[in-house]
């Protein structure tokens, strides 16, 4: 298999504070690889490197084999990665099905009447269509993930960045968010996905990721990982407050 | 699932597209049911109307908050002036020709401004203004700093006759009037428009959805600032005389004009409008009061601001949902609804 997306020697610091630390990775084509790792590990930080709504002080991205470090975040979205934002960034005077309009006419490239399609047959699948006139405003928080969620797609994403979309949902709820995502991946769109609830994670991914201190601690088979002592530490601390 | 389809129009917004021809044409036919002193009202509203439309679009949608719009205004005055004038080209060809002019020399302006974010910003346009204004204050083909007049016979050579002038004047205020919140709705509704439109709720989600914003807004600053050229041209049309310190006034061209988009409900077609109509009801009705007027203008701007922080558009939209210029794409079809 060939890499999609590959960040090598990735760094990134706030004044003294280093959030992402030689960071490298490779995510191959059609892959999902899932990352774990406790809160202000850097992970949302490391998304916003390989979008470029950050800029990396030092290291380098890759897409399909061409450097985008440099790339203004636009340029990268248009080019195929699309993300969902943690906290989600609606366009608040506009409706659902606008907000993803957005995506499809703008970051997907599309006509108004394929956009118009796809749209629809999107927000029908995050289970969103009903609220379609409503504006992005008046939704609530889980509402709001999920227009992050139908956003991104419309942007029709080679890659597609996930940032802890899971939560708070009931088990039913998740249990359609995890075949949503499969979905997404058998079209053969390659997927990174941040997520607190480990079983929808487990449910999806063929690799984990482990980030504390914005280094790369740990990688490999999800049960592997998830058992080894690195992410037991983690994970008895994150309990605990969780 | 029933079929759902995707449209602009809805219920009011078809009515207020089926008005519109009886009433562009009453408009048009202004010259013959309204009075002289009525008719240049309705050129000076028509003429505001289009700058409040710009500047909403500049500061509502593009996020660029100018208060040096007086700069294009005073460029299109000084430069009809001049293309008619000391160029002796033909005032209706003038008019075009200092559009693009405008929009040539906004270019790069805002190449050097945009690098200017919030109030820097805002100081920045104004500074502008203010070299604008110097500027034309030193060319004494022009008057200098005391400014000149349009000479008769380029007045006379547009029209024959007063009334002919007159209405003339009109049809061209209006014809701006129309071109530029036509432009506006039409560039709203467009792939550009989109992105602007995200752009003014959210310009994170909007980069990463693919908009690059300063293209976007550089588009915006250029289109608005050929425009307001053109409206500058019409204003000192109808004034018929020029000088740096009315050209160039940053209080009839930009606080007046900030006052309406305000008022009316900024971020939205209808707001400016709206705004202009009940600026101009207040200053008729109030003009006779002096400072009052401006107090009481004051006084407007605040309450609107506290119990309608969107501006009477905005309340009025927010509060029945309702749009007249059909701009957002609504699913129908929908089960519930709708
Ligand atoms: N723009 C910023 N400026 C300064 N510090 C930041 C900024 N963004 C994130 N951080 C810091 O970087 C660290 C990593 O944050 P984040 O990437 O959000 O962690 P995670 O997503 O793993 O919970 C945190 O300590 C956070 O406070
Ligand atoms: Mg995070």
């Amino acid at each position: 298999m060939s890499a999609i997306l590959e960040l090598n020697g990735v760094s990134k610091a706030f004044g003294a504070v280093v959030v992402a630390d030689d960071q490298s990775w490779t995510l191959d084509k059609g892959e999902a690889m899932g990352v774990i790792g406790p809160n202000g590990a850097g992970k949302t930080t490391m998304f916003n490197l390989v979008t470029g709504n950050l800029a990396a002080d030092a290291g380098v991205i890759r897409l399909n084999g061409e450097t985008i470090s440099k790339w203004p975040a636009a340029r990268r979205c248009r080019a195929g990665i699309a993300r969902s934002f943690q906290v989600p960034q609606p366009f608040a005077h506009m409706t659902v099905f606008e907000n993803a309009y957005v995506a499809a006419t703008q970051g997907a490239g599309l006509s108004s009447v394929q956009a118009d399609k796809l749209c629809l047959d999107v927000l029908e699948r995050t289970g969103l269509l009903e609220k379609s006139n409503v504006k992005a405003g008046g939704l609530t928080l889980l509402e709001r993930k999920r227009l992050e969620l139908s956003r991104a797609l419309c942007a029709k994403p080679s890659v597609l960045l996930l940032d802890e979309i899971a939560g708070g949902l009931t088990e039913h709820e998740c249990h359609a968010l995890i075949q949503t995502i499969k979905d997404v991946r058998e079209t053969g769109v390659s997927i990174v996905w941040i997520e607190h609830v480990v079983h929808a994670l487990l449910a999806v991914v063929d690799r984990l990721i482990v980030i504390d201190f914005g280094k790369k601690i740990a990688e490999g088979a999800p049960e592997a990982i998830m058992q080894s002592d690195a992410v037991r530490e983690i994970y008895l601390g994150l309990d605990a407050d969780a | 699932m029933s079929t759902l389809t995707v449209t602009r129009r809805t219920r009011l917004s078809t009515v207020v597209l089926i008005l519109l021809a009886p009433i562009l044409i009453a408009l048009i036919a202004a010259p013959w049911w309204a009075g002289r002193a009525d008719l240049r009202l309705m050129g000076e509203i028509a003429l505001y109307m289009s700058l409040a439309t710009l500047w909403n679009l500049l500061a509502g949608y593009a996020g660029l908050v100018s208060v040096g719009q007086q700069a294009y205004v005073g460029l299109g005055g000084y430069l009809f002036f001049a293309l008619t004038m000391l160029a002796g080209i033909d005032p209706y060809v003038a008019l075009p020709l200092a559009a693009l002019a405008g929009a040539v020399i906004a270019a790069p302006v805002a190449v050097l401004i945009f690098r200017l974010r919030g109030a820097y910003f805002a100081i920045g346009t104004w500074v502008m203004a203010e070299v604008f204004r110097l500027s034309f204050a030193q060319v004494s083909a022009l008057g200098g700093g005391s400014g000149t007049s349009l000479s008769a016979s380029i007045v006379r050579g547009m029209a024959d006759g007063r009334a002919a002038r007159e209405a003339m004047a009109w049809w061209l205020a209006l014809g701006v009037a129309v071109l530029v919140i036509g432009a506006v709705v039409l560039f709203l509704r467009s792939r550009q428009g989109v992105a602007l439109t995200a752009i003014r709720d959210n310009e994170v989600a909007a980069r990463s959805l693919g908009i690059d914003i300063w293209r976007s807004k550089f588009i915006v600053y250029v289109v608005v600032g050929g425009l307001t050229t053109l409206v500058g041209c019409l204003i000192f049309l109808q004034k018929l005389r020029i000088s740096p310190d009315a050209a160039f006034s940053v209080n009839d061209w930009t606080a007046f004009v900030i006052f309406i988009v305000v008022i009316g409900g900024i971020g939205t077609i209808e707001g400016p409008i709206i705004g202009t109509l009940v600026f101009f009801a207040l200053r008729e009705t109030m003009a006779d009061l002096g400072t009052l007027y401006l107090i009481a203008l004051g006084l407007v701007a605040i309450v609107i601001m506290l119990k309608a922080p969107r501006g009477l558009w905005g309340f009025l939209r927010d509060r029945y949902n309702i749009e007249i210029f059909p701009l957002s794409r609504r699913v129908t079809g929908l089960n519930k609804g709708a």
